[in-house]
């Protein structure tokens, strides 16, 4: 008979084994969902993971990785803050659009004024609309009480109502001959977020990545807050004995998510997507819940897991392509994965003994 | 009675229509929470639950038939839950959430060739004579088979875990599970069938929406009805009469803004169709201040060996 039995401290081995146990688990279950709908499971599975790395058009899918990769990995990291310390902010879909709104807002209130402090200002006012997003949910929590993970994502809602009346309404290209969506800020220099190197797909929000990645580590490895953070994860009793002030967390680790959801919302924006427009969200706000998750809430395994999860999509969308394969399959592929990591999870935690039954004397 | 352009017994009426998917998944998911399961997977197991039943009415020409499938599969993704929560022990948020994200992709890939097809009707239910009474007859008697299901079951709910041995043991479970544990109750085994039957609850509320309510398969068709429904648990202080309360408010705030568009107010549709998202919020805010009534064990894992 199996049983589990409570491991004194979590495993080390298995707490960076579990992520790629999952991933494989993932392949041959998702082979074999392929296989089901009828297409060869080896050359779907090469196809996702494989062809934009080393393929035919790998020069194309590479800078694509970058592209995809930055906004996972930046509201990744802001989200493992607050689930490292019990605090679920899942609303970062929400503030990646009010960031891309207020951002984009102040670069069209300048068109067609050329300045090169209007890019910086747009930054600004990225993070700030992303971070007034999630003070919502923060100040309704501490001061009322209410449950953040559901104000959160109410307010996912709100703000994709919010793009939609934006991109009919106030934002609206007035030149754009009645077509929704606002003006173009890649033709619009001043506001443009440019390729920094051309044709590797680095761009301003690549760096502000980077940035994240390189100051979470410090702040959760070197600084007395993200030590706090950590307690407050897990032992919230220890924690308030120790001084620490769950509402100052709340505030921050909300906060700071917001703020790098909005500035990712921003760089794509102002990037890859170019304009304000009603289909603007692909869903990087949920999937970079799953890239923290497996990424191990770990500044640089979130690092890896965005670039994963980059593929992923990148890989998807090839499928779609030359397969034939719709682009939920990947919605559904990167789901699966979220349940086998937790699933295989229980190995960090847990010893699996097998124990016979004895006989009663 | 007619205000303006809007008639009032029509509105009541669709007022039940609307409250009635996210009625059916609140209350499953109120049993499961006080199981002590906080199972954040509602808007996965809806979608799901809306696509199985669509599909399978579809194929088959019988809503009802429909209607059981969208139950097995809302309980089917409701079972995975079960797994990660109760056997591997996984964090209940986590799992949930993953939960949301695989049924919205799955319930997609399922849904490709259905978008654009019309289900089969489901009949409407005159209830005799009482259905002949002016205003309230079409108001309450006059509405199809699941409408009167939700409201057997908020009933039925009520009084299973006031009156009976079965709702003691539940809420025994969901407030101290260790002491429920001691006193020889399956803790695991109780809260898996809660979680199933939140899963079919939901399964049914979902196909409601495809099957009657707009009626077609569209992908994301529920567009957060599950979230509200947990919202609407929190509403009630984990009590079955207050969700049926609850749930006509948000019926009532989402026909009412239906009407407003359709009455073609100066206000643009988007942010009429805000309102019933910044509703929940407000009602949370109003009614979180009493954290009292959550069972005391919700969202906490439960292994024997501790």
């Amino acid at each position: 008979m199996l049983k589990l039995e409570k491991r004194p401290q979590p495993s080390r081995l298995w707490t960076w084994l579990t992520p790629l146990l999952a991933v494989l688990i993932t392949m041959v279950a998702g082979g074999a969902l392929f296989a089901a709908l009828g297409k060869d499971p080896v050359q779907a599975i090469a196809t996702i993971f494989w062809q934009p790395l080393f393929g035919e058009f790998a020069f194309y899918y590479r800078p694509q990785l970058l592209i995809k990769g930055a906004p996972l990995v930046l509201i990744a990291i802001g989200l493992s803050l607050g689930f490292r310390a019990g605090i679920w902010n899942i609303g970062a879909e929400g503030q990646y659009i009010v960031g891309a709104l207020t951002g984009a807002g102040v670069g069209l209130a300048f068109y067609p004024a050329e300045s090169w402090a209007i890019f910086p200002l747009m930054v600004l006012a990225g993070a700030l609309g992303g971070w007034v997003w999630a003070m919502i949910p923060a100040v309704l929590k501490l001061r009322f009480g209410t449950n953040e993970i559901l104000v959160s994502l109410m307010l996912v809602y709100v703000a994709e109502q919010l793009l939609a009346a934006m991109a009919l309404g106030l934002m609206k290209n007035p030149e754009g001959h009645g077509f929704p969506g606002s003006r173009n800020l890649r033709q619009y220099e001043s506001a443009h977020n440019a390729e920094i190197l051309a044709g590797t797909g680095m761009h301003w929000g690549v760096v502000a990545a980077l940035i994240a990645v390189i100051l979470a580590y410090i702040l959760l490895s070197r600084h007395i807050l993200g030590y706090h953070i950590r307690l407050m994860g897990q032992a919230p009793r220890a924690a308030r004995f120790a001084g620490v002030r769950p509402a100052r967390l709340v505030l921050f680790c909300l906060g700071a998510s917001g703020a790098l959801a909005g500035l990712a919302g921003l760089f794509e924006v102002s990037g890859p997507a170019g304009q304000v427009s009603i289909d603007f969200n692909v869903g990087y706000g949920f999937t970079a819940i799953i890239v923290a998750f497996l990424g191990r809430l770990h500044p640089i395994g979130i690092l890896l897991a965005g670039l994963l999860m980059a593929l992923t999509y990148i890989g998807g969308e090839i499928a779609q392509s030359n397969l034939g394969r719709p682009a939920a399959a990947i919605q559904l592929f990167q789901g699966m994965l979220l349940f086998f990591l937790l699933a295989v999870d229980v190995l960090t935690n847990y010893r699996i003994r097998l124990i016979r039954r004895e006989v009663a004397r | 009675m007619i205000f303006g352009s809007i008639d009032l017994t029509l509105l009541l009426a669709s007022l039940m229509v609307a409250a009635t998917p996210i009625l059916l998944a609140a209350l499953g998911e109120l049993v499961v929470e006080r199981a002590g399961v906080l199972n954040l997977g509602v808007e996965g197991m809806m979608i799901t639950g809306a696509i199985c039943g669509f599909a399978v009415a579809v194929n088959t020409g019988s809503p009802l038939v429909g209607f059981v499938a969208a139950a097995a599969g809302g309980a089917v993704l409701a079972l995975l839950f079960a797994l990660l929560t109760q056997y591997a022990l996984a964090n209940q948020v986590a799992s949930g959430l993953a939960l949301t994200l695989f049924g919205l992709g799955l319930s997609a890939l399922l849904g490709q060739g259905y978008v654009g097809i019309k289900p089969p009707r489901t009949p409407r239910l005159d209830i005799p004579l009482l259905s002949d009474i002016p205003f309230f007859g079409r108001v309450l008697f006059s509405h199809d088979l699941m409408v009167y299901l939700g409201l057997a079951l908020v009933v039925a709910v009520w009084a299973m875990l006031k009156y009976t041995r079965a709702g003691l043991v539940l809420r025994a479970v969901g407030e101290n599970h260790e002491a429920a544990h001691a006193l020889g109750y399956k803790v695991v085994r109780i809260r898996v069938l809660a979680i199933l039957f939140g899963g079919a609850c939901a399964g049914l509320g979902g196909a409601y929406i495809s099957l009657i309510r707009v009626p077609q398969w569209t992908e994301g068709m529920t567009a957060g009805a599950g979230w509200i429904a947990l919202a609407l648990v929190v509403f009630a202080s984990w009590k079955a009469g207050r969700v049926l309360l609850g749930a006509w408010l948000f019926g009532g705030v989402t026909v009412l803004q239906l009407n407003l568009q359709a009455a073609g107010l100066a206000i643009p549709v988007e942010y009429l169709s805000m309102s019933p998202y910044l509703i929940t919020i407000l009602v949370l805010v109003i009614m979180s201040a009493d954290k009292s009534r959550a069972p005391a064990s919700l969202g906490r894992s439960f292994h024997a060996s501790q």
